[in-house]
């Protein structure tokens, strides 16, 4: 209860800060590997202040976007600009931070010494006891990175992230693979940093972290946008019901109930995705009264996910 | 600190070249503890030339002589390139294959790390650890081979070998850049060893086989070690410029080609 509170007090600018000036954008980008289009045409824009989450399943092209901010990858065409600028400018490196997604650490350096070495790299660096205390790494100052648990690995990194004092922050996939405990202390992190108002873009695939940390988030699916608000707006969009029941009426009328964002056949059954359950349910026993093993279940993001680009592909089919 | 005011203003920021200089120190002392308490890496680099100097040089053939140089002698200048051809390898291109592969170096490159102070660094651990082999290497040919020579020539022989380390360091970021993670050292092994063995640092050049003997006068290896042997007197007395400008041309093509690969790099997928 109480991560709701204070994400709501920080939710009550949200608004406010759409008029702050613009640190990060994506304007018009596409981006391929080979055959495998990442991004499609995005425009995307983070204003100062903000934390903004772009939220989508694995292979969405996060990530991508992530990289293209950090000028680490070109886009194909359209332009990421930071601060007004090219990422690659030294003078836009030194004002953002970046936590990203890694295979393997140097793991014979201790915690302290390679957030020396990242701190070195900064015209203004926090001192490290700060940086220490903000990622909760007091106690393992001494250890080695090879010795660290994944949690602590994450805060490692995390650490170095912020140990310049950046104005930006890139965090991708932040807590991904920590268990509950670790992920809330992480959270933390990130909540003293933006309390200190610092402007944090972070990739996700869980909703329940986007809807904790962020002002504003971007659904982004199989590299295009889908869907942008704040949690409150995308919650209401995605919390949809399945519904799954055995029954005479075809596939084809489902879909043209009112209220049904997604349907298929699953063996006997029909599996039905509805914004609501009740007026769905409701017509469908009025069309079939022998209606039997009837489910309703809430939607997972994954059918969340399923329900936003369905709706995106039939606006664009109206 | 107010985000909303001050953040598009364009602060030019220049280092200075004190802070360019605590940059460069940083990153290559890291680099060299990294690899220091990197088991793996100090046993293979010194343990082996040390291990097969001792045993060729100390334990079985102390007496003999090779074309006049005493073996103990003859042997510090062709382990000596051994081990700084190793020390070098190791020193740049598992490590540089490694971060490239999982993702560590990305992680750097998206700081404002000048890109050059990762290659320094790694360059300069190589020049210390092929400077500690050496410098062993003449502590027991002195206390237990019997060698004998004026501080001064033992102070070439060093200087000579690590700046010999370059070649190999420009190699090894060759091979780094064109390696997978996982692949790097095995094919480091597979360059390494074969070059030692054919530029005679095994088994001295005169004892090779013809058709060997003529591979090694284009290898690298070879060059160094002719500079290493032609200052304690030994060796096959061919003009040193000679040998420098096969080394120095070797070194411009490795980094060549490690220049592709950084550029390659820049707009990959995961690089």
């Amino acid at each position: 209860m109480q991560t709701t509170i204070a994400t709501l007090s920080t939710r009550s600018d949200a608004h406010a800060a759409n008029f702050a000036p613009v640190v990060a954008s994506l304007e018009g980008v596409s981006k391929s590997y080979g055959d495998i289009q990442a991004l499609r045409n995005v425009n995307f824009s983070v204003h100062a202040g903000q934390v903004v989450a772009l939220l989508g399943p694995n292979g969405a092209g996060k990530t991508t976007a992530v990289k293209l901010f950090l000028g680490l990858i070109q886009p194909d065409s359209g332009k990421a600009r930071v601060f007004n600028g090219d990422p690659v400018n030294p003078a836009n490196r030194m004002r953002a931070g970046a936590m990203l997604q890694v295979g393997k650490v140097p793991e014979t350096l201790r915690v302290r010494e390679h957030i020396d070495l990242f701190s070195s790299y900064y015209p203004a660096p926090m001192p490290l006891e700060e940086v220490l205390a903000a990622a909760g790494l007091e106690k393992l100052r001494d250890r080695k990175f090879g010795d660290l648990s994944g949690g602590q690995r994450q805060r490692t990194l995390f650490a170095l992230a912020i140990c310049g004092n950046p104005d930006l922050l890139f965090l991708d996939e932040p807590t991904v693979g920590l268990d509950v405990e670790a992920r809330r202390s992480l959270w933390e992190g990130i909540r003293q940093l933006v309390d200190r108002g610092r402007t944090v873009v972070l990739t996700t695939h869980y909703l329940e972290e986007a809807d904790a940390l962020a002002d504003r988030i971007a659904v982004i699916n199989r590299g295009t946008i889908i869907a942008e608000g704040t949690p409150a707006e995308i919650k209401s969009q995605t919390s949809g019901k399945r519904i799954r029941c055995v029954t005479e009426v075809s596939l084809a009328t489902v879909l043209q109930i009112p209220g049904v964002s997604a349907a298929k056949q699953d063996r006997e059954a029909l599996e039905i995705h509805a914004v609501e359950a009740e007026p769905v349910v409701r017509a469908l026993l009025a069309l079939d009264p022998k209606l039997s093993e009837l489910e309703i279940t809430t939607a997972g993001l994954e059918e969340a996910f399923l329900a936003l680009t369905q709706a995106d592909s039939n606006d664009r089919n109206n | 600190m107010s985000t909303s005011t001050a953040v598009l203003s364009h602060p030019q920021i220049q280092r200075s070249s004190s802070h360019s200089a605590t940059i460069y120190w940083k990153e290559a002392k890291y680099e060299f503890l990294k690899n220091l308490r990197l088991r793996v890496y100090t046993v293979s680099v010194i343990t082996f030339p040390l291990m097969f100097y001792v045993l060729f040089g100390l334990v079985l053939n102390a007496r003999e002589t090779v074309g006049g140089t005493a073996v103990p002698t003859y042997l510090i200048a062709t382990y000596g390139t051994f081990g700084v051809m190793g020390a070098s390898l190791f020193g740049t291109a598992s490590g540089l294959a490694s971060d490239r592969g999982l993702g560590w170096l990305q992680v750097k490159r998206a700081s404002p790390m000048p890109p050059f102070a990762y290659f320094v660094a790694k360059v300069t651990l190589s020049m210390t650890f092929s400077a500690v082999v050496v410098a062993l290497l003449l502590v027991l040919g002195f206390s237990f081979g019997g060698v004998r020579m004026p501080v001064a020539e033992a102070a070439k022989l060093l200087g000579t070998l690590v700046v010999g380390s370059l070649p190999f360091s420009a190699m090894g970021l060759a091979i780094g850049y064109f390696a997978g993670p996982n692949s790097a050292p095995a094919a480091i092994n597979l360059i390494y060893l074969p070059l030692s063995f054919c530029s005679g640092l095994w088994v001295p050049y005169m004892f090779l086989p013809k058709l060997v003997r003529q591979i090694a006068l284009a290898l690298p290896p070879y060059h160094l070690s002719q500079l290493a042997l032609g200052i304690v007197g030994a060796g096959r007395h061919e003009p040193a410029s000679t040998h420098w400008q096969v080394l120095v041309a070797f070194t411009l093509i490795c980094l060549g080609i490690a220049r592709i690969g950084f550029q390659r790099d820049q707009g990959k997928l995961y690089g």
